[in-house]
This record gives C-alpha cells, sequence and structure tokens, in this order.
C-alpha cells in the first residue's frame, strides 16, 4: 500500500513535466463521462420509466456502478498492459525488484487524470442518491456504501482475474476489455432491461450482478423479478472477497508458469 | 553464494500442424545444470544464443520457476522467495533499463532507495561512491529518456548496487556501448569485485569483457554445461592452434613442410594449421626457401575460435573461423 502510494506519485511527477497534456487529458475524461449520463438523462427525458425503474433510480444504478469501476479502474486499470509487458520482456525488469509487479504495472501512468474518470460517476450518484422514493433506514444508507466498496472489490478482483489469464493467452488484454468494461456496461442499467438468462449467466458466472444489482434492490426495497432469496441482497461482500482470493490465486499461479521472452 | 543442482525448465511450444491439429514440442532450454560460485567469484557465462544462458540467468533471479532441480541463490530458493532475494542481488539487464524513463537520474535513484528500504544514511554515502566510480555528476539531472546508452548503462548500475547487494548479475552488460563506456563499465565491475568483494555473475556476447574480468568461465550449450573452469584451461583443452596464411606468387600444388598440414588451398592462397608444438619460425623460414612466397600471416586463435570449436564439438576446417 506504502509502495502503491509511493510509486504513484512518481508517475504523478513523471507526468507532470507535460503539465497542458495532463490537464487536457483530465478534461477530455471528465467531458466523456459527462455525455455519458447526458445519453442516460436524454433517454429518460422521453421515457420515464425503463423496465419499471425511474430515472432517480437508473441514475442511481449506474452511478453507483460507475463509482466502484472508477474506484478499481483508477487503481488496477492498468494491470491489463500485463500482455504488452510479457510480449516486450519489462515484466522481467519488474520481477527482479522487490515490490509485487502488480503494483509496478497498476502503478504505471498513474496520473490524476485517472481521477477524472471518478467526477461523472460520483456527479451521478451524488445527484440520484436524494431523489430516490425511498424509506431512508441506517442499514439502506449504510448498505450503499458497502455496495460502492464492494463494488469497486469486486471490479479490482476482475481486473487482476482477467490480467492474469493473460500469463496463459499473451494477446488476452482485449478479453479483459470485454469483462470488465463490458461488465461495467451492464451494471449502469437495470438487469431486467436483458434476458433472464443473460441476467442467470452474468450472477453466476461473473458476479457482477452483486456489485450493484442485488443491494440495490435492497435499498430500492424491490422484490427481485428473478425471485432469488433476499439474503443474496446482502452477499456483496462476501462475493467481493471470493472475487479477490480466485484473483490472488490466478496472479500467483500465473506468476508460476510466466514464461518470460527470448533475450 | 549460488548452487544450482541439476535445473532443468522446458518450455512447451505449441505449433500449428495441420488444419485444426496443434503439435507440441516440448523443449529443454537448460537442461541438467549445476553448478557452484562461492562468495567473490567474478564468472563469466557464456553460450550462443539460444543455449539457455538468460533462462539460467532467470531462474537463478527467480523471474521462471525451474521444471526440476534445485536453485539455490544467497540461500534462498529464487522462485519462492523472489521478494526477499531481490534485496539481497542486484540485476542488470543490458538490453532494458530499470530506471523510470521520465525522472531524472536522481529521482529514479532516490525512488530505489525507498523501494529497497535502504536507511538514508547508507543510500547518501553509497550514491556519493557510485557517483564518483561511475562519473554518473554530469548527468545526474537528466531525465533518464535523454541519456545515451552508455550513460543509462552506468545509471542502471547505480540502481543496481544502491542496496550494496551480495551479488550483482549482468545479463550483457555491455552490450551496444562504445569503446569509452565499454572501458568505464569494465574497470568499475573489476573494482566491485576487488575491492568489495561483491560475488558477480555475468552473460556476455563480447568476449573482450570475459578475457578482461572473469577468472572462471561457464559455457552453455544446447542447454547443457559445455565447461566449468579458468580461462587458460579453456584456451589449453580446445587447442585451436595457429594458422598460418601463405599467399603464393602463383597458384600450385599445396605446399610441403614437415609437420604442418595443408587446410585448404584457394588459388594462390593457402592454410596451414600449426599445432602448439611447432615453432612457426621455423616453417616459414622453410617455406621460403623452397617457395616464392607473396605474403604470410600468421593468426593466433582467439577465445571466439576456441569457443566456436567447442560450441561445435568438432575439429574439421570447414567455417573454421581461423580459416576464414
Amino acid at each position: 500500500m506504502r509502495l502503491y502510494a509511493l510509486l504513484a506519485w512518481t508517475w504523478i511527477r513523471s507526468a507532470a513535466r507535460y503539465p497542458l497534456s495532463m490537464a487536457l487529458l483530465t478534461v477530455g475524461v471528465a467531458l466523456v463521462g459527462a455525455l455519458d449520463l447526458a445519453g442516460i438523462l436524454l433517454l429518460f427525458a422521453h421515457a420515464p420509466r425503463i423496465a419499471g425503474f425511474t430515472a432517480a433510480e437508473v441514475v442511481f444504478l449506474y452511478g453507483s456502478s460507475a463509482t466502484s469501476f472508477a474506484i478499481s479502474d483508477v487503481l488496477l486499470g492498468t494491470s491489463e498492459r500485463l500482455g504488452r509487458h510479457i510480449r516486450e520482456g519489462t515484466l522481467d525488469t519488474m520481477l527482479v525488484r522487490p515490490v509485487s509487479p502488480l503494483v509496478q504495472i497498476a502503478t504505471e501512468d498513474f496520473s490524476p487524470r485517472r481521477l477524472g474518470r471518478l467526477v461523472p460517476a460520483v456527479t451521478a450518484l451524488a445527484l440520484a442518491l436524494p431523489r430516490l422514493e425511498t424509506a431512508w433506514t441506517p442499514g439502506r444508507a449504510a448498505m450503499v456504501v458497502v455496495m460502492v466498496a464492494a463494488g469497486a472489490a469486486i471490479f479490482s478482483g476482475l481486473w487482476v482475474l482477467t490480467s492474469a489469464l493473460q500469463f496463459v493467452l499473451i494477446d488476452g488484454h482485449a478479453a479483459t476489455k470485454a469483462v470488465t468494461h463490458g461488465g461495467s456496461f451492464l451494471t449502469q442499467y437495470p438487469m431486467t432491461m436483458f434476458g433472464r438468462d443473460l441476467v442467470r449467466g452474468v450472477t453466476f458466472v461473473v458476479p457482477l450482478a452483486f456489485v450493484n444489482w442485488q443491494p440495490a434492490l435492497y435499498v430500492l426495497d424491490r422484490p427481485d423479478p428473478l425471485g432469488l432469496p433476499g439474503a443474496l441482497r446482502f452477499a456483496s461482500p462476501a462475493v467481493a472477497v471470493a472475487v479477490c482470493a480466485a484473483a490472488g490465486v490466478a496472479w500467483r499461479a500465473g506468476l508460476r508458469r510466466y514464461r518470460s521472452t527470448g533475450s | 553464494m549460488i548452487e544450482v543442482v541439476d535445473a532443468v525448465k522446458t518450455f512447451t511450444v505449441r505449433r500449428r500442424a495441420g488444419l485444426l491439429r496443434r503439435a507440441r514440442t516440448t523443449v529443454r532450454a537448460v537442461d541438467g545444470v549445476s553448478f557452484q560460485v562461492a562468495r567473490g567469484e567474478f564468472v563469466g557465462y557464456l553460450g550462443p544464443n539460444g543455449a539457455g544462458k538468460s533462462t539460467t540467468i532467470k531462474m537463478l533471479t527467480g523471474i521462471l520457476t525451474p521444471s526440476s532441480g534445485t536453485v539455490r541463490v544467497c540461500g534462498m530458493d529464487p522462485a519462492r522467495q523472489r521478494t526477499a532475494l531481490a534485496r539481497r542481488i542486484g540485476v542488470v539487464f543490458g538490453q532494458r533499463t530499470t530506471l523510470w524513463w521520465d525522472l531524472p537520474l536522481r529521482d529514479s535513484l532516490a525512488l530505489v532507495r525507498r523501494l529497497y528500504r535502504v536507511p538514508a544514511g547508507a543510500h547518501r554515502e553509497r550514491l556519493a561512491e557510485l557517483t564518483g566510480l561511475l562519473e554518473l555528476e554530469p548527468f545526474l539531472d537528466t531525465p533518464v529518456r535523454q541519456l545515451s546508452l552508455g550513460q543509462r548503462m552506468r545509471g542502471d548500475l547505480a540502481a543496481a548496487l544502491l542496496h550494496a547487494p551480495d551479488l550483482l548479475v549482468l545479463d550483457e552488460p555491455t552490450i551496444g556501448l562504445d569503446v569509452v563506456s565499454k572501458a568505464t563499465v569494465r574497470g568499475f565491475l573489476e573494482r566491485l569485485n576487488s575491492e568489495r568483494g561483491t560475488t558477480i555473475l555475468l552473460t556476455t556476447h563480447d568476449l573482450g569483457d570475459i578475457e578482461r574480468l572473469c577468472r572462471r568461465v561457464l559455457v552453455i550449450d544446447h542447454g547443457r554445461l559445455a565447461y566449468d573452469g579458468s580461462l587458460e584451461r579453456l584456451r589449453a583443452t580446445v587447442d585451436a592452434g595457429r594458422m598460418l596464411v601463405v599467399d603464393l606468387e602463383r597458384p600450385g600444388p599445396p605446399v610441403e613442410v614437415p609437420g604442418v598440414a595443408v587446410e585448404r588451398v584457394d588459388g594462390p592462397r593457402q592454410w596451414l594449421r600449426l599445432p602448439r608444438s611447432v615453432n612457426a619460425a621455423a616453417v616459414v623460414a622453410a617455406l621460403a626457401a623452397r617457395y616464392a612466397i607473396a605474403d604470410i600471416t600468421l593468426r593466433e586463435a582467439d577465445i571466439e575460435d576456441v569457443l566456436a570449436r567447442l560450441y561445435r564439438g568438432d575439429h574439421s576446417y570447414e567455417g573454421d573461423p581461423l580459416a576464414r
């Protein structure tokens, strides 16, 4: 953790050598995120309810998952570069330093512009929360925090898990993106918009539904359209732990079978 | 310091064989290598491309896990205790830097201190010492990306040595360097080994490095250790002899000199192999007495020729570097 901060700070200083490009990129990233949000709001100007959810509820779903994803992306988004480091042999130089290569890759090119991704997500969440027609209890309020934190942990675990796959599939970074960015897209909309089987699959195969769908059902006090047991709504932290543990195991296994490149 | 017993590293290579079938072949990159390196030694690790040099280095530094056999460095199992071992050894890859591209060298070195948890006082002392020995002062504040290859290599050496490692592993440290930079790096390594007693293991294609620095040589070929011993004994073991190249005034049949074999004739030029026991001056005198000679050159086998003969494992003159 200390080393993560140290390396991130080093990269920020490194990026600060090109201040204009850093500022422009930060603004750019925030703009793209804001457009995303505007798209959702526009949709609601025409259809006040999507799949039985109000505009505020959808923005809440979007905001909470986007915040989780942005946190994980800020922390570990560059881990999908592992494949490139393997191909170029630069992973070798990381492995001879007394720091986890995961920390070294994750902090690579760390710059304040990464934080730009948090802005639209947090804004959406902040806009949606006061507009929800839900009876707030301490439990529900706490659940919002838990779901964002557990969601961030699940996404982080997925980053690492899928990056670890690149030890096997050297050109797997497209696969990584499909699971993480694709997953982030899925959770930004109410699950009922998608087919029933797809949702089943996503709930059990890639535990993305726990990022915000199940806990959100609790916060919004709604019955599960699939009729799954109510206990699942509190399972997010357990799923997060499981995903992170699996990620840890996969990463270690990947490092063990790492083959390096010639030279 | 280093103990390798029967280390094997195999890679599975998948190849397309037909439309859907994939053929799997197992390549034994390192095939049962054993050796020991004691504290304070300076060892050169040689071999042609693809012989298993880098694979061995990567097993020693914990980058690769051996398929079988045991590897111990500083009393540790590199693959299992990679991070702990990283604090005890210094590693330099000639082909790629471990420094941070956009940071000035000084900041990179300061970061290395934090990563290796070197106390500030000890760091200051070592940095001053290394700055002097490697002549880093003029470019300490230059971003790494603007450094020349020779400057970068010296920076990399400093970064690898700031935590005072017991063992320094160098993978082709002089590759691509100009003569002056090479001399600085070699002189530095020599002092590091003799004055500080740092154990050094070095792979190289530059045989000048070996002749100047290494008292002991390991030669690996096809994943197996082909030679382990002193450089002098290597020369004696593989007696490449000397080659006398004679240019006659006119093309003619092979010359006849007692005790010497003509290995090759090409027009007026003839190649004669001289074993160590034959006196070259006597041969030249005998030749001059009997033939009209335009020119004569004598080529001494250098370490490159010796290795070429060792790698090939035969003594035919076809493709013999001395007969070029």
